[in-house]
C-alpha cells in the first residue's frame, strides 16, 4: 500500500472521539493527522528506515506512558515514535507527546502541534489526557535531553520525577522506550543558547556541517515491557526517585545493548532492569 | 416561582423570560434597556438605581437569574463597564439578601479563565484566572464573577450559583462570538487556530431552567457539545476566514467592516479558552440538545452571508 494510503487508513483506524468534521474533543483533526503524518511516516519507511523492536509492549487500549530517551538537536526521535505506534500497532494508536512551551508560542507550529493532540506539556494537559485513556509521549530528560550534543547521544541527562508521580497517581503502565540513531541524523555540536533566547527558544543547535540538514541515519526504538508501580505519588522524593531510576536503568540498558547491535558486537545474553 | 430576570432585555434573556413564563412561573423583568410589548411584566430600570430596589421589595422573588453584564464589545469605557458589572452584580446580591431571595444565579462567562500560551485546555472551576494584565478589558467581569462568588460564604442563607457559561450561538445572532462572526469576511490570526466553545441558545436557557430548579450551590462551568477550531465555525458558518498576521489585525479593529475587538482580545483569537462541565453535568444532569454543527447552522439560516 501507498504510504499516503497507510497513513489515512491509520488514521481512519484510530480509536478516537471524532465528531462529524473529524476533530476529537481537544481538536485532534484527522486531516491534519494525516497531512503531517505521510511526510513523517516516509521518512520512518525510507529515510532513516526505522526497526522497532517490542511494539507490542504499547498497550493497545488504555491509559499508557511511554517514557523514553532524547537524542538530536530536534525531536525526531519523537515523530518516529508517534509514526511507530501509529504505523506498527493494531489497531494503531495516536502518542500524544508532551511539547516545550515555545512551540505553542510560534505561528502556524501552534496551529499543527494543537490539531496533532501534540499539547504544551502542562501537568493538567498530562493528567487529563491519561484520565482519558490516551497514550502519552514522556521525554523526562526534556530540552536537556534534546540539547545532548553527538558525542553524548547515548548518554542520559537527569530524569525529572514529575512523570513518575503522574504515573502513579493515575495507575498508569509505563512503557520504557529507547531510541537509537536520531543523534546521528541530527548531530549537534554546540548550542546556541544566547540566540536561541532571542528567538524564544531554549537553544539553536549548531550542527557539523553548519546546516540544518536531517542526515539519513538508521534509527531504532526500542519498547519494553510495561512496568506498573505501586503508590500513590505523594510519596517522599527518595522513593520516588529511585522508581524514576529503575525505569532509567531499562533505558540505558536497551541503550547500552543497542549501541553494540550498532557496532557490530555481540549483545549480553541477559538485560535485566 | 416568582422569578427576577436582571438583564431581562438581552436577546437570550427574552427566550429564557418566555420559556420560565411558559413553565408557569411568575417572571418579572428589569434592563436599563427598552423591551417593547414584553410578554412579562417588565421594568425599564438600572439596577444600581432606586426603581430596581423598589422591584426587589415589591415582588420579594423567590429566584433571582442576573445576566445583566458586559463585554467590551458592547461598552467600551472602562469606567461604565466596571460599574454595570461590578456594581451592578454587588446590588443585586444586596437587594438579594436585603429581600428574601432564596437562590440567586449569576450567569458569567467562560473567558474569566484568560486565554495564553501556557494555559490549559479544559479549565476546572477551582482555576484562578490567567493573563489578565493582556487583557484588562476582561478585569471587570472577573471582578463580578468573584463578587458573585463571595456571596457562597457572604450570604449562606441565599444559595448562589455562578455560572461560567461557554459563547452562545443561534438564531438571535447576539452574543461574543455570533457578533465577531457576522461579516462576510471574518479575520483571524495568522498561523493561529483556537477551539471556540458554544452552546446553542436554547441549551443555554436550558440550563438556567435547570439551574433554578435544582439550586445547586457553588461555580460551575456550563457548556454543550465538544469545542471546534474556529476557522471551522467560520466556513460552516458560510463566511470566509481571513488569515492576517497579529500587528495587521491589531491595526484594523473596528474599521473596514471588521469587528471592534479590544487589543487584548487578540490572545482570545491566538488560543483557547476551553472548560470542563463535568461537573455542572453531574449537578443538575443537564445534557445539550443540540450538537455544535446544529448551532452553527441555527445561527447561519437566521444570519446568511451577507452580500
Amino acid at each position: 500500500m501507498h504510504i499516503a494510503a497507510q497513513v489515512r487508513d491509520a488514521v481512519d483506524r484510530l480509536e478516537l472521539p471524532f465528531n462529524a468534521l473529524g476533530l476529537d474533543p481537544y481538536g485532534i483533526s484527522k486531516r491534519h493527522l494525516v497531512r503531517a503524518m505521510t511526510p513523517l511516516a516516509f521518512a520512518y519507511r525510507h529515510y532513516f528506515s526505522v526497526q522497532t523492536r517490542g511494539i507490542d509492549h504499547v498497550p493497545r487500549r488504555g491509559r499508557a506512558m511511554l517514557v523514553g530517551n532524547h537524542s538530536g538537536g530536534i525531536a525526531i526521535d519523537a515523530t518516529m515514535v508517534i509514526a511507530s505506534c501509529l504505523l506498527e500497532l493494531d489497531p494503531p494508536r495516536l502518542a500524544q507527546g508532551m511539547a516545550e512551551r515555545f512551540l505553542n508560542r510560534f505561528a502556524v507550529a501552534s496551529v499543527w502541534a494543537n490539531r496533532t493532540g501534540q499539547f504544551t506539556g502542562l501537568p493538567e494537559h498530562a493528567e487529563r489526557l491519561l484520565r482519558d485513556d490516551r497514550l502519552l509521549l514522556v521525554f523526562p530528560e526534556g530540552a536537556r535531553g534534546t540539547a545532548k550534543l553527538f558525542r553524548d547521544r547515548y548518554s542520559l541527562v537527569d530524569f525529572g520525577s514529575g512523570f513518575m508521580r503522574l504515573a502513579l497517581k493515575t495507575e498508569t503502565p509505563i512503557v520504557p522506550f529507547a531510541v537509537l540513531g536520531t543523534g546521528d541524523a541530527f548531530p549537534t555540536i554546540a548550542n546556541a543558547r544566547a540566540l536561541g533566547r532571542v528567538l524564544g527558544l531554549p537553544y539553536v543547535p549548531v550542527t557539523a556541517t553548519g546546516l540544518p540538514l536531517v542526515l539519513p541515519a538508521k534509527v531504532e526504538i526500542e519498547y519494553a515491557g510495561p512496568i506498573r508501580f505501586e503508590g500513590t505519588g505523594n510519596e517522599e522524593d527518595e522513593i520516588v526517585a529511585a522508581q524514576v531510576n529503575r525505569v532509567k536503568a531499562v533505558i540505558a540498558s536497551m541503550l547500552e545493548s543497542g549501541v553494540r547491535r550498532r557496532r557490530g558486537e555481540p549483545s549480553p545474553a541477559t538485560r535485566e532492569p | 416561582m416568582k422569578i427576577l430576570l436582571v438583564g431581562a432585555a438581552g436577546a437570550i434573556a427574552r427566550s429564557l423570560a418566555r420559556r420560565l413564563q411558559a413553565d408557569g412561573h411568575d417572571v418579572v423583568g428589569i434592563d436599563r434597556r427598552p423591551w417593547a410589548a414584553s410578554p412579562i411584566e417588565f421594568h425599564q430600570v438600572d439596577v444600581r438605581k432606586r426603581g430596581a430596589e423598589e422591584v426587589f421589595r415589591k415582588l420579594r422573588p423567590d429566584a433571582v437569574v442576573h445576566t445583566a453584564t458586559v463585554t467590551s464589545l458592547v461598552v467600551p469605557g472602562a469606567e461604565e463597564r466596571s460599574q454595570i458589572n461590578v456594581a451592578g452584580t454587588r446590588a443585586v446580591f444586596d437587594y438579594a439578601r436585603a429581600y428574601g431571595v432564596e437562590h440567586c444565579i449569576f450567569v458569567g462567562r467562560h473567558t474569566f479563565y484568560g486565554a495564553g500560551p501556557d494555559s490549559p485546555l479544559f479549565h476546572t472551576e477551582d482555576e484562578p484566572p490567567l493573563d489578565l494584565d493582556r487583557f484588562p478589558e476582561l478585569a471587570d467581569l472577573v471582578a463580578a464573577d468573584l463578587v458573585a462568588a463571595t456571596a457562597l460564604w457572604r450570604f449562606p442563607e441565599i444559595a448562589t450559583t455562578v455560572l461560567r457559561v461557554c459563547y452562545t450561538l443561534g438564531p438571535t445572532g447576539s452574543g461574543t462570538l455570533a457578533t465577531y462572526v457576522r461579516g462576510r469576511r471574518v479575520p483571524v490570526v495568522f498561523g493561529f487556530d483556537p477551539l471556540f466553545q458554544f452552546l446553542h441558545e436554547d441549551d443555554f436557557v436550558r440550563a438556567v431552567v435547570l439551574t433554578l430548579s435544582q439550586r445547586p450551590r457553588g461555580i460551575f462551568n456550563v457548556a454543550g457539545p465538544q469545542p471546534l477550531p474556529l476557522s471551522i465555525i467560520i466556513r460552516e458558518a458560510g463566511r470566509t476566514p481571513v488569515p492576517l498576521p497579529e500587528a495587521v489585525i491589531a491595526r484594523m479593529r473596528g474599521r473596514f467592516g471588521f469587528p471592534k475587538l479590544a487589543v487584548g482580545a487578540l490572545a482570545h483569537l491566538k488560543y483557547p479558552v476551553v472548560v470542563d462541565a463535568r461537573a455542572f453535568r453531574e449537578h443538575t444532569g443537564f445534557v445539550h440538545q443540540h450538537d455544535e454543527l446544529e448551532s452553527i447552522r441555527s445561527f447561519r439560516a437566521a444570519f446568511p452571508r451577507p452580500p
